[in-house]
């Protein structure tokens, strides 16, 4: 752990500003421990995020970090990944900042396969503005903006994303960072769009609102209400009902965005030069 | 060494050539009339000089990924129109508190809303200095002729790199489209200004630490600084500060980095106004009509001088100042209901009275319309 500390962190900027219980840090955890186990050089690696609990992660982290604004971490790190292909991009971004205000921004990031790995920290929940309810709050969950039940209902952003054509897309868990810690260092591997959902919690404003106990109470929730894909193919319909699948649920390979782009620069300048 | 020879050459060309002498080596936007020629123009040139051209899914996206591409050391740009501008500046004002350089171009057109995509105006000259939020200082551009936009595109990245910050170039569909014969310059003698770099190990480099002329040295993504770089208020450092007294700090130094460089900036002509009584004070399209006006009146013997700013934002208030203390009355020809009109008022105060000569038709307003304004008022 120190070494981890010492290596990936900006010591001074700790402590985290999350509350106690929090589900950000372990994530936060889990994707410098990925970065560490995939051998990433942290001179060429850059990480992007948007507005949120979430996405202040960026700024613990010993790397080049840029926290932009509110959704547009993915506009941002197309730029940051176009212009200089070298760098591995990684984006960390919440629920809202992904799927609300950014939710044009992941579907082309998808569609392009730009290869920039996204983490999103999805605690069903607006946590920094104090809990009101985003794209992936649960149907019939209370939030400030919801006091009589969430009516809308809410994405399911792995099968988004592997609609618009990501090449690698993952769901896991806090209470799993094993399985989370396996799942982001394929999604930095893969030469594409790669997305890995974090089933996270926020005790403050979504858990207390909604009578889920305790943080560690909310990570048993984690437990008993997700099943690894491989084991969900030997489930019935009935068994799988209201269970949330985790683990590696799509892979392929696809032409990457600026590899593309590298194509044709190579070509025209060889044209040039003839 | 051979006369070049004048070649015929749209403005909007003339923006895009001039950005690719300047070094641009990233483009991101969103097609919009009348500006789309920008973006098609370095989808073709720009790959083949090693730059990346790329079309976003919205003009927020488009300017976000400018500021990303900047950061890694890229001369970027973007162009748009006004109701782009619009979506843009969510990002302008995060590229103007992160001190991030990068160009954007608005062609303008009739608005507000879609109103006329194929009509030349001046509409977006408060939008260009106000769009984005909170208290920010901005340049603004707007040159008059298709040799000028070549040149002062090349001055947009000049300022953008010199002063890390945003520079917006105000074309008119008028000037995006229309075509001149133009002597571009041999690269050679362009001057061209590079934003300073850090010489220091990563350990002593500080982002936002202004040197004496008010602007930090800036490092690329990958360079091994491994720095932070965030919208929030931030110290010297990059780390977020929200103390009063460094938010204070902050804003002011964003724009004294302006004011105190203002000679730098500020780009202004003046024709015949040693002796003159009466002025026209006039930008962009609008002026090239003044000047033959100004022209046509000194002819009939009438004393009255142009004012023709380029530099837009900053204003040019100094020489607003010293106009109305020779003449007597200030004509401000605009292809809107008179915005810039409001800000020579603010400087002319009551030594001069500041009359209007406003179109929002979508038509340019002619040299007789202001031969006419100029004998109206004498
Ligand atoms: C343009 C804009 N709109 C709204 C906000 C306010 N805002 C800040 S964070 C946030 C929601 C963040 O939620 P999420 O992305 O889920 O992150 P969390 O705090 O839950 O980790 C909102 C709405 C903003 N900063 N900018
Ligand atoms: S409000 Fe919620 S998401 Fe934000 S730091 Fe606290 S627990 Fe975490
Ligand atoms: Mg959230």
């Amino acid at each position: 752990m120190q070494e981890l500390l010492d290596k990936y962190f900006r010591k001074d900027k700790l402590p985290h500003i999350w509350c106690p219980g929090c589900g950000h840090g372990i994530t936060l955890g889990a994707v410098v421990r990925a970065i560490d186990k995939v051998g990433l050089d942290p001179i060429k690696t850059t990480v992007v995020s948007g507005i949120g609990c979430s996405s202040r992660a960026p700024g613990y982290m010993k790397f080049d970090t840029l926290h932009t604004t509110h959704g547009r971490a993915l506009a941002f790190a197309t730029g940051v990944k176009h212009a200089k292909p070298e760098l591995n991009v990684i984006v960390l971004t919440g629920d809202g900042d992904a799927a609300a205000i950014g939710g044009n921004h992941l579907i082309h990031a998808a569609r392009r396969n730009i290869d920039i790995t996204t983490v999103l920290f999805n605690n069903s929940i607006y946590g920094m503005t104090g809990g009101q309810y985003s794209p992936l709050t649960p149907t019939g969950k209370l939030a400030t903006t919801a006091p009589y039940g969430n009516i809308d209902q809410a994405f399911d952003i792995c099968k988004l994303a592997i609609a618009a054509g990501a090449t690698y897309v993952a769901r896991g868990t806090v209470y799993n960072t094993t399985q989370l810690i396996g799942l982001i260092s394929k999604g930095i591997q893969n030469k594409g769009f790669s997305l890995i959902e974090v089933i996270t919690h926020c005790p403050t404003v979504y858990g207390r609102r909604n009578k889920m106990g305790t943080a560690v109470d909310m990570m048993k929730w984690q437990k008993e209400n997700t099943v690894n894909v491989k084991a969900a193919e030997k489930m019935t319909e009935e068994q799988l009902k209201g269970k949330i699948l985790v683990g590696e649920l799509y892979s392929d390979t696809r032409p990457e965005y600026t590899e593309q782009y590298t194509k044709i620069i190579e070509r025209l300048q060889k044209e040039g030069q003839q | 060494m051979s006369e070049k020879k004048p070649i015929l050459m749209q403005g909007n060309e003339a923006c895009a050539k001039g950005a690719l002498a300047a070094g641009v080596r990233f483009f991101a936007g969103y097609p919009i009339t009348p500006s789309s020629e920008i973006a098609e123009i370095l989808s073709e040139e720009l790959p083949k000089v090693g730059g990346r051209f790329i079309q976003m899914e919205d003009e927020i996206a488009s300017m976000a990924a400018v500021i990303g591409a900047s950061l890694t050391g890229s001369k970027a740009m973007t162009a748009t129109s006004g109701p782009g501008m619009s979506l843009k500046s969510e990002n302008l004002g995060y590229a103007s508190m992160a001190e991030v350089p990068c160009v954007i171009v608005d062609v303008q057109r009739v608005g507000p809303s879609t109103g006329g995509p194929t009509a030349p105006s001046q509409g977006d000259i408060m939008q260009a200095r106000w769009g984005t939020h909170g208290d920010h200082p901005i340049i603004a551009l707007a040159p008059n002729s298709v040799k000028e936009t070549y040149e002062v595109t090349i001055k947009a990245f000049n300022l953008s790199e010199r002063f890390r910050t945003p520079v917006i170039l105000l074309l008119d569909e008028v000037i995006g489209h229309m075509r001149e014969k133009v002597v571009l310059p041999d690269q050679e003698s362009i001057e061209i200004i590079n934003r300073k770099k850090p010489t220091v190990p990563p350990e002593e480099y500080f982002p936002y630490e202004p040197d004496e002329d008010g602007v930090p040295k800036m490092a690329s993504y990958g360079e091994g600084y491994r720095f932070h770089v965030t919208g929030l208020t931030h110290d010297k450092t990059g780390f977020p500060n929200l103390s009063p007294g460094n938010t204070d700090y902050v804003i002011r130094r964003l724009h004294e980095k302006i004011e105190k460089n203002i000679d730098e900036i500020l780009m202004v002509e003046e024709y015949f106004m040693d002796d003159a009584e009466l002025a026209v004070f006039a930008y962009g399209s609008p002026s090239r009509s003044s000047l033959s006006a100004v022209r046509k009146a000194r002819e009939e013997g009438i004393k009255v001088g142009l004012i023709r700013p380029i530099t837009i934002w900053p204003f040019p208030a100094e020489t607003v100042k010293k106009a109305a203390q020779k003449v007597s009355k200030i004509i401000v020809p605009e292809m809107n209901l008179g915005q810039l009109l409001g800000e020579v008022e603010r400087y002319a105060k009551s030594d001069a009275e500041v009359i209007g000569l406003n179109r929002v038709d979508g038509e340019l307003i002619t040299p007789q319309e202001v031969v006419d304004k100029i004998k109206e008022v004498l």
